[in-house]
């Protein structure tokens, strides 16, 4: 069961979207956000959704691997449309009853609304799925780097982050083993009444605090072994480098982005 | 009759995803009232996937797992009832302990069963006897004591439900050898008392020599042989080709055997290693 959690994972490959260069990556994820809310005409978001879609077909990865990181955001989605169906008031009234009526205008925000909310999902799942973790946070420690003027601790910002998202699977895994030794001693986990489960759900989180700061503690003690003392003077073993490729990726989206930018000014 | 038996246990992890993997496969076998048994097998031959089978943690893909003849899945219900009658101790597991007192600790389990406390009481101290914890450690934290005494906690826990079989899965992994042999001694004497059956998941083989009436040895998800020690032992060779290995003193004999010194019988603890010996001398010594 929790096996199945997908939040930033990673799909392994060899397209020319994960080699791409992370740092640019994440600009051009920013540059694709700004150019899903430009404008609010069909013809922008549709520009958006080429966008989206050749991005996908270039990283190779299966279409239902996106549909998966949409889905768990539906319910959202749908309650948010009705919503916002309902409020907006101004436009032509199309059908009403009693106090509730709508407009042709709040359907087209709900419908553009949505549309935009699943490309942008998943437009951003393609840098998850094309960047592992620690290149991901190699990228966000570069393009943060102008801040350490300000004493901003940002490579301590940026391996925090590596550490936390290492130790994701290896958590799970743990509360996994937990839950089946527990569930062995006859605890009530998946079964029985709420006030018993939750009564139950002590014995799996205290052990999994005291595993956690084990594993802390020991993992400062690696770090310190191996002489870290912090991002200063620190050279790293991949080097980010940028390739004419990354360039022209870019360029492509600021096409992209001027488009829409033209579209909205014009119709 | 067996008390806990396979028919063409098989399962499949993650089907349908690239991952799929057939961790136990067509298993059938049967364990006796009483028996001490020695499950072997190396890294991911299946044999963690297969113990967890038995008390139900983990459902069948296909066939089924029987304890006293009868089905543990024919009512799903009731597999919390089959948890209390199997008990099985994971690997590390000192790491569930979690509650304030190590007598309430060794408590969760019975109290999970619904007892009374006056039972829960016995129990505790019982197995905390049984598994060499003395009384005035009862009220103190368990997280203050050493790692052995924690992974007897941890063992009594389980213990404490008074299981029909008990399943063990490397209770010594990770202890010194004095902490190794204060276990295994205190789980014979469970043995010897309770008359339970018991099966010990182990990678040392002069351990699993020391104790077992049977040897159950798994390979690749597959029940790679299952019969008595000195049988298992016999097949030195076949078992070293799946990566496992025999005791010492196996090997000792064996390579006396190769050298024209036969002493007719398998050889896999010290203990009857030096009785054949001196009794052999004896013989010289008379002829």
């Amino acid at each position: 069961m929790l096996r199945d959690i997908t939040i930033g994972q990673f799909f392994p490959g060899n397209s020319i979207i994960h080699r791409l260069d992370p740092r640019f990556k994440i600009v051009i994820t920013l540059l694709f956000i700004i150019m899903l809310f430009w404008g609010s005409s069909a013809v922008c978001l549709g520009i958006g959704a080429v966008y989206t879609f050749m991005a996908i077909a270039l990283s190779r990865i299966p279409l239902k691997m996106f549909w998966k990181s949409v889905k768990p955001l539906l319910p959202f989605l749908m309650i948010t449309a009705v919503i916002n169906l309902l409020l907006v008031s101004s436009g032509e009234v199309l059908w009403r009853w009693k106090f509730i009526k709508i407009t042709d205008e709040g359907l087209n925000i709900s419908a553009f609304m949505i549309v935009r909310i699943v490309l942008l999902i998943m437009g951003s799942s393609i840098l998850t799925y094309t960047t592992s973790p620690i290149t991901l946070t190699d990228a966000i420690e570069r393009l943060l780097s102008p801040l350490k003027k300000l004493h901003f601790p940002v490579h301590e910002l940026a391996m925090m982050m590596s550490i936390a998202l290492r130790f994701i699977p290896t958590l799970i895994e743990e509360t996994d083993k937990i839950i089946s030794a527990q569930k062995a001693r006859g605890a009530e986990i998946d079964s029985g009444s709420l006030g018993k489960r939750a009564r139950n759900l002590i014995s799996i989180l205290v052990p999994l605090f005291i595993s956690s700061f084990r594993r802390a503690d020991e993992l400062a003690t690696a770090m310190e072994c191996r002489c870290y003392h912090g991002g200063e003077g620190r050279t790293r073993l991949r080097q980010l480098k940028s390739a004419p490729r990354d360039y022209i990726a870019l360029f492509i989206t600021i096409l992209f982005l001027a488009a829409v930018i033209a579209a909205s000014k014009l119709l | 009759m067996a008390i806990l038996e396979t028919q063409e246990l098989t399962y499949t992890y993650s089907i349908g995803s690239p991952f799929e993997k057939t961790a136990v496969d067509h298993v059938d076998l049967a364990i006796n009232e009483g028996e001490m048994i020695g499950v072997m097998g190396h890294t991911g031959s299946g044999k963690s996937t297969l113990i967890q089978h038995f008390n139900g943690l983990l459902k069948p893909t296909s066939g089924r797992v029987l304890l006293d003849g009868r089905d543990i899945w024919a009512d799903k219900k009731k597999i919390r009832d089959v948890r209390f009658q199997v008990g099985l101790v994971f690997q590390y597991p000192e790491y569930q302990i979690f509650e304030e007192t190590v007598f309430r600790d060794i408590a969760f389990g019975p109290k999970n069963m619904g007892l009374d406390e006056a039972e829960i009481k016995r129990r505790v101290l019982e197995t905390s006897n049984d598994i060499g914890l003395p009384e005035e450690l009862m009220e103190r934290s368990p997280f203050e004591l050493s790692g052995g005494q924690k992974r007897r906690v941890a063992i009594a826990g389980v213990m404490a439900m008074e299981p029909k079989v008990l399943i063990l899965d490397e209770p010594t992994a990770g202890l010194d050898p004095a902490g190794r042999d204060l276990i295994l001694q205190h789980i014979k004497a469970y043995h010897k008392r309770t008359k339970n059956t018991i099966l010990i998941v182990s990678h040392s083989m002069e351990d699993i020599a020391s104790f077992a009436d049977r040897i159950l040895v798994m390979n690749k998800g597959r029940l790679f042989c299952f019969d008595e020690t000195e049988k298992v032992f016999a097949r030195a060779e076949e078992i070293s080709q799946i990566g496992l290995d025999v005791p010492q003193i196996t090997k000792v004999f064996m390579e006396l055997k190769r050298r024209g010194i036969n002493f007719g019988k398998e050889v896999y603890t010290v203990g009857y290693a030096k009785e054949l010996l001196l009794k052999s001398l004896k013989e010289r010594r008379k002829s």
